[in-house]
């Protein structure tokens, strides 16, 4: 693998708007005023004490910060528009610079579907080791989030480092963590990577993995989570919010009220840390929807997501800071037709808006079942994605005037040179079905899932990624075992 | 306003999911003189009845149940004062103490079920968020719980619902109180594990689950 660049995003040229700037600017002003009149709960002494000195109006007893429009405004702009996320292989950094979107791995699921049984189990530390190695084999995805799974064989209060550790161990690609949810245990995770980096003042520069942290909609943030992101953002390490307001839920019943949640809750952390610490890399997140209005459920996956995906990615555009767009959620219990349909077009719209990471790939049951070929088959809809965002190029050499005119009536272009130099622009397959039907029949009918199915296992029997060398793997351990005698007295 | 135009409005502030309307009928209804168990039984319930009917027949949507459920609560609110001990002999099927556990800050699942139970005609107490194990083994005593429902949304707290039951069998409670586990990560499995008495994956299917539990037709 090694000096090839092996991560591919999909830089879109067709783009669309489901918003006018009007609306835009009208989000904007909504959220402004909310920020000011209601305000944003930040249950941290630490995170009122920020802000109250910054100028915010804070109500120490409900733990609520009414953020003035000018305050939330001179933070935004210190905000960096472009900035790497650093890998433990340099070769696997990636650039947010609001020309790609990257693909990642979904996560904090449960439950996995066993690769070799089939049978829904329990998750693992192992499962996200071996997802993890799953994504580092795969050119469509660039960073690894998550972890895909909780780690629930190991005791909770030490669990975030240890999915850190095996992430770090299963691929040498950018590692985005939602787990990391107290101020003590950022410090240990930020310990754990600056062995990898040479040294915590190195993380800046290098930061191997990023934070990713959950709102408390609407209009909340959880304490330990903001916390946390503070002890992040002191190391330069990347930090989001993602908010997930359901509309009728946690949100208005209406998309555009939807959108002044999304933006107030994934902006107003965002605000905290540029007057925290001025300058440091942040990003939005969402994953906005609706709930099932039968039982109020979390759905995963409807037309109303695919609306929001691409709209909120216009309105983080228009604050110039990169986006992570919730994608491939999935509310199927299986890979079926319903994770298809589900998958393809929430990730089409936030890529033709051109969001710059998308969250991501490879979970069934809405986030809650790992499924390793679904990872696969999420790969697949996502180089479909790529093609047809690449749109279609007019110019001379494309409008092949001069073959045409060779070739001329009634011929084929099947051994042109012309056909010869842009054949593999065409996309192909990996693991989509077009064998002829007697072919399909003699394999025992087997479709794109099956051969998901095996590609996943050839791939775990095989591949190891860039390995950690054994000195590091020690000072790595030797950071869990601190944390587990601290914090579990043992 | 005429006792039938009364009683009949009460079932339609229920239907509309009005709650001001709710507690301005009730009041009216004590300046009235009519007996509260009536309100209740001739007007307000009628309306849960009736909106129970309609999300069923799948007419009327998770949110105006839970908006119905609040007008019945506004209502019950204004009335149970006044109302005698005899009177109280209101149909009350069950009291239950429900909350999410301490750590986790996941308010609306939790919330969405107390709303339909009360919809279903139980007694609810909603203990809000992260609540610890002694505060639900308190209030399940004052309260005079009959069961006992704890959420959990992370991997991370599902542990301190078997702390809650470890916790209500240490204050002998555990013998007349049920428990029920709900939460995204929460299953079947999990609960029999626990020692929990029932499990729901959402809202609708907990009213049947504590039916079952607290052996109602």
């Amino acid at each position: 693998m090694a000096g090839k660049r092996r991560i591919r995003p999909i830089s879109p040229r067709l783009r669309i708007e489901i918003l006018t700037k009007e609306d835009i600017m009208k989000i904007h002003e909504a959220s402004l005023e909310v920020m000011r009149d209601v305000g944003v709960r930040f249950p941290s002494r630490k995170a009122l004490e920020i802000l109250g000195d910054a100028g915010a109006v804070v109500d120490p007893s409900t733990m609520v910060a009414k953020l003035p429009p000018d305050l939330v405004t001179k933070a935004l702009a210190s905000a960096p528009p472009s900035y790497t996320l650093a890998a433990r292989n340099p070769e696997d950094n990636i650039i947010l610079d609001g020309t790609s979107c990257w693909l990642s791995t979904d996560g904090c699921g449960i439950e996995t579907y066993d690769l070799e049984t089939g049978a829904k189990r329990l998750s693992t530390k192992k499962d996200i080791q071996d997802s993890a190695r799953l994504a580092d084999y795969l050119d469509d995805i660039a960073f690894y989030w998550g972890p895909m799974v909780s780690a629930q064989d190991i005791p909770a209060e030490v669990r975030p480092l240890h999915e850190l550790q095996a992430a770090f161990l299963g691929t040498s690609k950018h590692v985005q963590p939602e787990t990391i949810i107290t101020e003590k245990m950022a410090e240990y995770c930020v310990e754990l990577a600056a062995i990898i980096v040479g040294g915590k003042e190195n993380l800046q520069s290098r930061p191997v993995f990023s934070v990713m942290q959950c709102s408390a909609d609407p209009l909340g943030e959880d304490a330990g989570s903001i916390e946390a992101s503070l002890v992040a953002a002191k190391y330069g390490i990347p930090t989001g919010f993602m908010p997930m307001p359901m509309s009728c839920g946690t949100a208005p019943a209406t998309l555009a009220g939807n959108l002044v949640v999304t933006t107030v809750d994934s902006l107003a952390p965002i605000v905290l840390l540029q007057i925290a610490y001025p300058g440091c890399p942040v990003f939005f997140a969402a994953a906005p929807t609706v709930i099932d209005l039968h039982t109020g459920g979390y759905t995963g996956g409807s037309p109303e997501d695919y609306l929001l995906g691409g709209a909120f990615n216009q309105i983080c555009d228009f604050y110039n800071i990169p986006l992570s767009m919730g994608a491939m959620a999935t509310g199927a219990k299986l890979p079926d037709w319903q994770a298809g349909v589900d998958n393809s077009l929430s990730t089409l719209m936030p890529v033709l808006t051109c969001t710059d990471m998308l969250t991501g790939a490879g979970m069934l049951n809405g986030s809650k079942i790992l499924s390793f070929p679904e990872i696969i088959m999420d790969c697949e809809i996502f180089s479909i994605v790529r093609k047809v965002a690449e749109g279609i190029r007019v110019d001379s050499e494309t409008l092949a005037v001069d073959v045409i005119k060779k070739v001329g009536v009634g011929g084929n272009f099947l051994a042109e040179k012309h056909t010869r130099k842009f054949l593999r622009e065409i996309w192909r397959p990996t693991v989509f079905d077009r064998t002829p039907y007697s072919v399909w029949e003699e394999s025992g009918g087997k479709g794109a899932l099956d051969k998901a199915v095996e590609m996943a296992r050839s791939i775990l029997a095989k591949h190891q990624p860039l390995p950690i060398d054994p000195v590091t793997m020690k000072e790595m351990d030797r950071v869990v075992r601190a944390a587990e005698r601290e914090l579990l007295g043992r | 306003m005429d006792r039938g135009d009364l009683l009949t409005a009460m079932k339609q502030c229920v239907l509309d999911g009005d709650v001001e309307e709710a507690a301005r009928l009730a009041e009216l209804s004590l300046r009235q003189g009519v007996p509260p168990i009536d309100s209740v039984e001739k007007g307000y319930v009628q309306g849960i009845n009736e909106v129970g009917r309609l999300f069923e027949a799948g007419d009327l949507f998770l949110p105006e149940l839970v908006a119905s459920a609040d007008a019945m609560k506004a209502a019950l609110e204004v009335l149970k004062p006044w109302m005698e001990k005899a009177e109280t002999g209101r149909k009350v099927i069950g009291r239950i103490v429900i909350g999410t556990v301490k750590g986790d800050i996941h308010d609306i699942g939790k919330s969405i079920v107390a709303s339909i139970l009360v919809a279903n005609g139980f007694d609810v107490l909603d203990l809000g968020v992260d609540v610890s194990p002694a505060a639900f083994v308190e209030k399940a005593s004052e309260f005079g719980a009959d069961l006992v429902g704890l959420s959990a949304l992370l991997t991370t707290t599902m542990p301190v619902q078997r702390e809650v039951i470890k916790a209500l069998r240490e204050a002998g409670l555990r013998d007349r109180v049920k428990v029920l586990v709900g939460g995204a990560p929460v299953t079947g499995r999990w609960a029999s594990e626990i020692g929990a008495d029932g499990y729901a994956e959402d809202a609708i299917r907990a009213v049947s689950v504590v039916r079952g539990v607290l052996g109602l037709p």
